[in-house]
């Protein structure tokens, strides 16, 4: 059986083909001004990479914010049914998943049987969302991508008091100004949005078997942080920021 | 006077609203015992007067602090620091 | 590693400005009293003779505070003759308040601002919003201009002045001249629906994009931050005479959206209102000297 699962994300569109039960291959665009061409130019790129014709697939699903401009789907499902149902498929350990995106965050508290048992999502302000880090990267003159190792190597704890993204970019230039390290800059950065992060995940109950999914999970000072601040490890999927098109793609099994 | 800590953002808004006027009565000062996290404490304002305050470096980031004591599940009527004022003067607004 | 050079163009230069009252050509053998206000973007003295205001300055604040002070007062005292020892009581009020080397007391923003806003406006004053450069404040108070109740924000960059940079610089243009241009449009669009700055920054971008123009958005941006400081006020206890002051104050297309959506129309005055706190300020010293004096008496 092939099904496929497109997460329409604000930053970047996923596509995951998943064949009798495993991953077989994903694909990532950014999704850029037109959610449907990316959409369209991923779900091209898995069907490329397998050689896998178009009419074999038996069911494509989307997800994410720009599910429903995509007209060859099947179905489209909601962003914290495909995090939860693609954590649980990738690590059945998971109890409460933490999808972290460009432009929001979600916690999700899992039941035993997989199921969403309650919420809490932020998808309002960019203090609390991957935007935030990318802004600051951007203010510090690192790529994003070098964030997590740059905060792994501070040396001290140097607080942010700033708690919007635009008077931390401020923030961060007078730090700079004070001839404050990059390193322990960066890790500042990283605890301040935990610990907002942390509001959601603390009202839906902290619980052993935490789970990071999205596009900074590869973001080790990151990940750190969260770990420190919810004095917790989290586990973090190889391909973190494909887990919901996971998800969607192993929901669509149960349209065939 | 009524003291609104907190603040409001994209995403909604967190205050605690205390009543001041009843500080000066107040002799528990149940508020300082009663939360977990510490927020808050005794000042001196403008006239002199010993009053409840949040502590300045927690205002910005009520919504994490407090999130403990409001799970989405089972939340108690009234919060710790909300039923340890003998005045019922700080109140909630999320 | 450190970074250095971090250089930006940016649009949001105030004009800086400083007065002197006319009709006191000589204040020697009155009573001087000063207020400071140190602001996020603004630094404002205020100097009293006899509770009468006597001078004042504004000008932008610096990377550090107690010079800002230190240039606001000097330059409020530009041609009176005074110098920082004829200053009998200063208070220091704002996010800067105790950066302020010469005073002798520093009291919150909130009661400063509720003070002299009352010797502006008049002691019908009730309603006082205060929109700063980093923060917006409502405030209720009494006739004699003491605060009964207030709600601060200065979390979040919307509905401040900073936000509003932010805006102006996304579409060049200067921040003094939104309130303008936001009423050049044929109707009013609906409001930005994203209240985070950020957010708000794509959201105009997509619309410019599909074809509005400057003013359009700069409109759709006004209304947004009307709504949400009119949400802020209402919580508060929105209640007649109101007033605005602060930086914002001058940006009449948010000025002019906020009395539209509450239906009450903003006491208008001669005077700059962004001297609001400094001269709260002066007349709290005043106050304190008198009390101390009356002290002495008795």
């Amino acid at each position: 059986m092939i099904t496929v699962g497109i997460d329409c994300g604000n930053q970047n569109t996923k596509a995951i083909m998943v064949i009798d039960g495993k991953i077989m291959n994903k694909a990532l665009v950014l999704t850029e001004f037109d959610g449907k061409i990316a959409a369209e130019k991923v779900y091209n790129m898995v069907l490329a990479n397998t050689g896998v014709k178009r009419d074999d697939v038996q069911a494509v699903v989307t997800t994410g914010a720009g599910r429903d401009m995509v007209d060859f789907s099947n179905a489209s499902i909601n962003e914290v049914s495909s995090a939860a149902r693609g954590s649980r498929f990738i690590n059945a350990d998971a109890n409460l998943v933490i999808d972290l995106g460009a432009e929001g965050c979600r916690a999700m508290r899992l039941n035993p049987d997989g199921r969403v048992k309650n919420y809490e999502v932020n998808d309002k302000c960019a203090s609390g969302a991957g935007t935030f880090i990318e802004t600051m990267a951007r203010a510090l003159q690192i790529k994003t991508e070098d964030m997590g190792d740059y905060s792994l190597r501070h040396k001290k704890n140097l607080p942010m008091n700033a708690q919007c993204v635009v008077f931390s970019e401020s923030e961060v230039i007078s730090l700079i100004h004070q001839q404050e390290t990059v390193e322990d800059i960066a890790h500042g950065i990283h605890v301040g949005i935990c610990n907002r992060i942390s509001s959601l995940i603390r009202r839906v109950g902290i619980v052993d078997g935490i789970m990071l999914i999205g596009g900074p999970g590869y973001n080790k000072g990151l990940v750190q942080s969260l770990q420190d601040v919810l004095g917790k490890d989290i586990a973090v999927a190889e391909d973190s920021e494909f887990v919901s098109a996971v998800g969607a793609a192993v929901y669509a099994v149960n349209l065939v | 006077m009524i003291a609104n800590y907190g603040f409001e953002d994209g995403s909604g808004s967190y205050y605690i609203a205390i009543d001041t006027d009843h500080c000066t009565d107040c002799k528990e000062r149940g508020c300082l015992e009663s939360c977990q996290n510490k927020v808050f404490e005794m000042e001196l304002n403008d006239w002199d007067d010993e009053v409840a305050i949040i502590k300045k470096d927690y205002c910005n980031q009520l919504k994490s602090i407090c999130a403990g004591c409001k799970p989405l599940v089972d939340r108690p009527e009234l919060l710790p620091c909300e039923k340890a004022c003998s005045f019922r003067s700080i109140v909630h607004t999320w | 590693m450190t970074i250095s050079n971090v250089e930006k163009v940016e649009y949001w230069k105030w004009e800086e400005s400083n007065w002197k009252n006319p009709d006191i050509p000589d204040c020697s053998g009155s009573l001087i009293t000063a207020g400071v206000d140190i602001g996020s973007t603004s630094t404002q003295a205020v100097i009293l003779a006899d509770g009468e205001l006597y001078a004042y300055s504004s000008i932008r604040t610096g990377s550090n505070s107690p010079n800002s002070a230190i240039d606001a007062m000097k330059w409020a005292m530009d041609g009176t003759g005074l110098s920082l020892e004829d200053l009998r009581y200063t208070v220091g009020t704002g996010y800067g308040r105790v950066n302020v080397p010469f005073a002798d007391k520093s009291v919150t923003e909130i009661s400063c601002h509720a003070r002299g806003a009352n010797m502006i406006y008049g002691p019908s004053l009730r309603t006082i919003l205060d929109m700063g450069g980093q923060d917006c404040k409502a405030i209720h108070c009494d006739e004699v201009g003491r605060v009964t109740s207030f709600m601060m924000n200065d979390k979040c960059a919307a509905g401040t002045g900073r936000g509003m940079e932010v805006i102006a610089n996304l579409l060049s243009v200067h921040v003094e001249d939104i309130g303008k241009m936001s009423f050049m449009i044929d109707e009013e669009p609906p409001p930005v629906s994203s209240v985070c700055v950020i957010f708000a920054k794509t959201e105009a971008t997509n619309l410019m994009r599909a074809g509005w123009s400057k003013e359009k958005v700069l409109a759709a941006y006004c209304h947004a931050m009307a709504l949400r400081v009119a949400r802020l006020l209402e919580r508060n206890g929105m209640e007649e005479d109101f007033a605005i002051t602060g930086g914002i104050a001058k940006n009449i297309g948010v000025v002019r959206r906020i009395e539209r959506i509450l239906g009450v129309r903003a006491l208008e005055t001669e005077m700059d209102q962004q001297i609001a706190g400094a001269l709260g300020g002066a007349m709290i010293a005043k106050e304190l000297v008198e009390k101390k004096n009356a002290k002495k008496i008795s």
